[in-house]
């Protein structure tokens, strides 16, 4: 295999120098450090293979929730990208590279997809502003971030705006009173429903909700699952979303865009923490799909555990990052204060990555082993 | 035969047009220009003068003491300077030959290669001026002191556009076996195994034919799958016998031996025919270049010229790289001389270069990892290198890097990975000189210390021996006062008393180490 000469240690004769002397060139040419071949990937592209990804989930979202979605996917992209804007300004970055990367819209469409579809415009703003100015740039931006941004601004209001976090509609079928479009952009920018619309009559709690109700109240999982908002294994509409997630998911594998070993070991260990305790009392506990198709757990499997930035690097560190996120989404939602606990097991998980890289690095070629 | 794989690696379009055409001779240039260091090692040292008329294969500069290799003239003409010329690693001593345009030979007696000790048949090869053809020009000579079991004969090119051993083994499937077979002969391998790409069908059937017609031993013919860098000497050993070839080794730790097919080629012309090394085949290919195909060519001829020999270059052309497209280095104007190295002469068009991105910070995507045959984790070892933390990337084995540039590919920061671990392999080797430099310095002090000691301890014993020697005659004297009273003393006398005092005073001075000597 050829070796490079280090063309660049020492400045070859110059094309000018080369004719003084009278030694004959027939060409000139620029040069550059290998690989010369252009580059077969970008950030820009990884960037945008995830919104690709999360078109199916999207749309989905739509066809159970209603459009609102959509107007909160572009206000929060509009905020994440002047945000965005604003802290490379501030930090005297350039501008257009970081702006077309594309980072920012995904973080944006991620957060949008957790909350409720009518919740006010602050939670947007106040949301992007914790992912983007605080998670992200403040750490030092794209690459740098120790948090998951949009876990970040999630995590953050669900703690400082607990009862706008609970006004998630019931999705298609089960909707007795479906919200129109006008109504919904009324709500989502003055915050309140127009009248006669009433929080009470739109608003439905979750099908994980619905659990930590009435598993509080000794209700059998039997009972509780008779409830109408489930479906055949998790919420009825919530696990069609998750299912397009996993769609997306599948794209982004084949896309080599994220790797197995994450989405694999969330799901995994969710599976594998929960059969023990289904087989002992199965009228306690819920069958383990139940668990997997509930929330965000799907969402964080293939979208969010798996980003680059605030996860592992190593094979098997994406493992133990990956079971890690499904084993504390498990204890939080059985003994937590909040009904999913998928973003704050990913943000203890952040916590924990770097050290998990330092302690899971591969074996290099040549140490040990075959040698 | 089973083969392992190694990990990462990257499915690369093959894009060989050159492999397609037949070899062409390329025709003599108006001059040659033949780098004195054009091989790893201390560079050749001149033996010609200027206005000396030469054959081709006349030696014009031998091998220095140590790794090295001697150069010889590629035509017949005389040599018009010795000079410093621009080569593809800045600008170098050179010899410039002008041929006569006869390109008369001056071959060197031909050896029977059954019947001649392997000493003799290495000492051709060295004489022969051949290096690793396959890019890495180490002087073949010291690879083939040792002896192992097996010999690995690499026809894996693996990196696009290089097809230069694709049409050797084609077109003279034959020599390459024999070369094989006498390279084997040298380091005593009883077993030989051509290894060539899955995709090189023509040549594999080549070779079995030449195989069968040729009456030798038994050689195996290894198709591998076209995996970048499979054509790595670690990636193909791992390839095909499983084994990794240990940290900081040598393969002939684990009994193998790897050389190009174009190696073995070229030790074959050299004891069948007494043919020194003058040329070699280059792919010249690239969509920069009108015809692109391979071009036996003799050492110095001027890449420009070269190009010229495969129809000059289209309007498109937009960078000439002397190697393949992950590892080739860029030159800055053709005028340089094609050396023992140069496997192929690429020209790549405007589409098929990096455009000019600026390096956007790494997301940790870990696709680098993937595919880095060297099993690292590249990312941490360019954070480690750009924080300045010596001691993590010794942990992060940068020295096990091969500089294949996998990485450096597929980083979608467009982050010159490869580039940091040239820069900080140097850096490190520079450091290691200065320690080297700075540890002789201190030896030399420690020992001037030493020996400044020792004359001083070597002249306190002898004022010691000399005052016991005066201590004895002062004894000797008093006994031989005592002496002259013949009758044997009843009791100890006065005389034994101050004897034996004199004696102990001696022998304690003789004993007593002078103090400056204690703190030694």
């Amino acid at each position: 295999m050829p070796r490079a000469q280090d063309a660049h240690e020492r400045p070859a004769l110059s094309p000018k120098q080369a004719w003084g002397r009278g030694i004959p060139i027939v060409k000139t040419f620029a040069t550059a450090p290998a690989p010369h071949w252009p580059a077969p990937t970008s950030v820009r592209r990884v960037m945008l293979d995830v919104l690709i990804a999360l078109v199916p989930g999207v749309a989905l979202h739509v066809f159970f929730f209603g459009p609102a979605i959509l107007v909160q996917i572009a206000l929060a992209t509009g905020f994440a990208v002047a945000l965005e804007a604003a802290m490379l300004r501030a930090r005297g970055a350039p501008l257009r590279p970081f702006l077309g990367d594309l980072s920012a819209p995904v973080t944006a469409v991620l957060f949008a997809l957790c909350i409720p579809p009518l919740s006010p415009w602050w939670i947007a703003l106040a949301g992007m502003t914790v992912a983007i100015a605080l998670a992200k740039h403040a750490y030092g931006g794209l690459g740098r971030n120790l948090f998951n941004p949009a876990m970040a601004g999630y995590a953050i209001v669900l703690v400082a705006f607990p009862l706008d976090m609970t006004r998630w509609l019931a999705p298609a079928p089960l909707d007795v009173a479906p919200v129109a479009f006008l109504d919904a952009l009324h709500a989502i920018f003055t915050g309140a429903l127009p009248a006669p619309l009433a929080w009470d009559t739109v608003a439905s709690a979750t099908p994980l909700d619905i659990v930590r109700t009435l598993a509080s109240k000794d209700l059998m999982i039997g009972e509780i699952r008779a409830n109408p908002a489930f479906g055949d294994f998790g919420g009825k509409g919530w696990e069609w979303i998750a299912n397009a997630y996993a769609l997306g998911g599948f794209y982004l594998l084949w896309r080599r865009v994220i790797h197995w070993q994450v989405p694999v070991a969330v799901i995994g260990s969710v599976v594998a923490l929960s059969v023990p305790f289904w087989l002992a009392d199965a009228d306690r506990h819920p069958f383990p799909l139940q668990h997997v198709f509930s929330g965000g757990l799907v969402l964080a499997a293939f979208f969010i555990a798996t980003d680059p930035v605030t996860g592992c690097a190593t094979p098997r560190g994406r493992l133990a990052f990956g079971a890690g996120v499904g084993v504390l989404t498990l204890v939080i939602r059985r003994w937590g204060a909040y009904p999913d606990g998928v973003a704050f097991a990913v943000l203890i998980m952040n916590c924990a990555a770097p050290l998990i890289d330092r302690y899971t690095r591969p074996r290099v070629f040549g140490h040990g082993r075959h040698a | 035969m089973a083969l392992s794989r190694f990990h990462g690696g990257l499915r690369l379009p093959p894009q060989k047009p050159a492999a397609a055409a037949a070899v062409v001779p390329c025709p003599l240039p108006p001059e040659l220009v033949l780098p004195l260091a054009q091989h790893a090692g201390l560079a050749a040292e001149p033996c010609v003068v200027p206005g000396q008329v030469v054959l081709r294969g006349d030696t014009v500069a031998r091998a220095a003491a140590g790794l090295s290799a001697p150069v010889h003239a590629s035509s017949s003409g005389v040599v018009r300077a010795i000079e410093s010329r621009p080569l593809a690693g800045g600008d170098g001593p050179c010899i410039v030959i002008e041929p006569d345009g006869r390109d008369t030979w001056n071959r060197l007696p031909p050896l029977a290669w059954r019947d001649a000790e392997p000493a003799a048949l290495r000492e051709r090869v060295r004489e022969a001026g051949i290096v690793g053809l396959g890019g890495a020009a180490f002087p073949s000579p010291a690879k083939l002191a040792a002896s192992v079991a097996t010999l690995i004969v690499n026809g894996a090119e693996c990196e696009p556009h290089i097809a230069c051993d694709e049409g050797l083994m084609r077109e003279r499937a034959g020599d390459v076996l024999h070369g094989a077979a006498l390279l084997a002969r040298i380091v005593g391998a009883g077993r030989v195994v051509v290894a060539i790409e899955e995709r090189m069908l023509e040549a594999r059937a080549a070779l079995a034919t030449a195989l069968r017609e040729s009456g030798l031993e038994p050689i195996e013919i290894v198709p591998v799958p076209t995996i970048y860098p499979e054509g790595g000497e670690r990636q193909l050993i791992r390839v095909l016998t499983g084994r990794e070839v240990p940290a900081g080794g040598l393969p002939r730790d684990i009994g193998v031996l790897c050389h190009n097919v174009a190696t073995a080629y070229a030790a074959w012309r050299a004891v069948a025919h007494g043919e020194a090394l003058t040329s070699r085949i280059v792919s010249v290919t690239g969509a920069g270049v009108r015809a692109p195909r391979n071009v036996e060519t003799r050492l110095g001829t001027p890449i420009g010229f070269l190009v010229g020999a495969a129809g000059g270059y289209t309007g498109d052309a937009a960078r000439l790289v002397v190697g393949g497209p992950m590892m080739g280095a860029a030159l800055p104007h053709d005028a340089v001389p094609i050396v023992k190295g140069a496997n192929a002469v690429l020209v790549l068009g405007a589409d098929d270069i990096r455009a000019q991105a600026p390096e956007l910070p790494c997301i940790r995507c870990g696709e680098c990892s993937r595919v880095c045959p060297a099993q690292l984790m590249p990312q941490e070892l360019y954070a480690a290198i750009r924080a300045g933390d010596d001691t993590e990337v010794r942990a992060l084995s940068l020295d096990a890097c091969i500089e294949c540039g996998c990485c450096a590919y597929v980083c979608p920061s467009q982050i010159p990975l490869v580039d940091a671990y040239r820069q900080a392999k140097r850096a490190f080797a520079e450091q290691r000189a200065d320690r080297a430099r700075a540890d002789h310095a201190r030896e030399r002090f420690h020992a001037r210390t030493a020996r400044l000691e020792r004359e001083a301890a070597e002249r306190v014993e002898r004022v010691a021996a000399r005052r016991e020697a005066l201590a004895q005659e002062q004894a000797a004297k008093a006994a031989a006062e005592a002496a002259p009273e013949p009758e044997p003393p009843k009791t100890m006398g006065k005389s034994d008393v101050l004897a034996a005092i004199a004696r102990a005073k001696a022998k304690k001075a003789a004993q007593g180490k002078p103090p400056e000597g204690d703190t030694e």
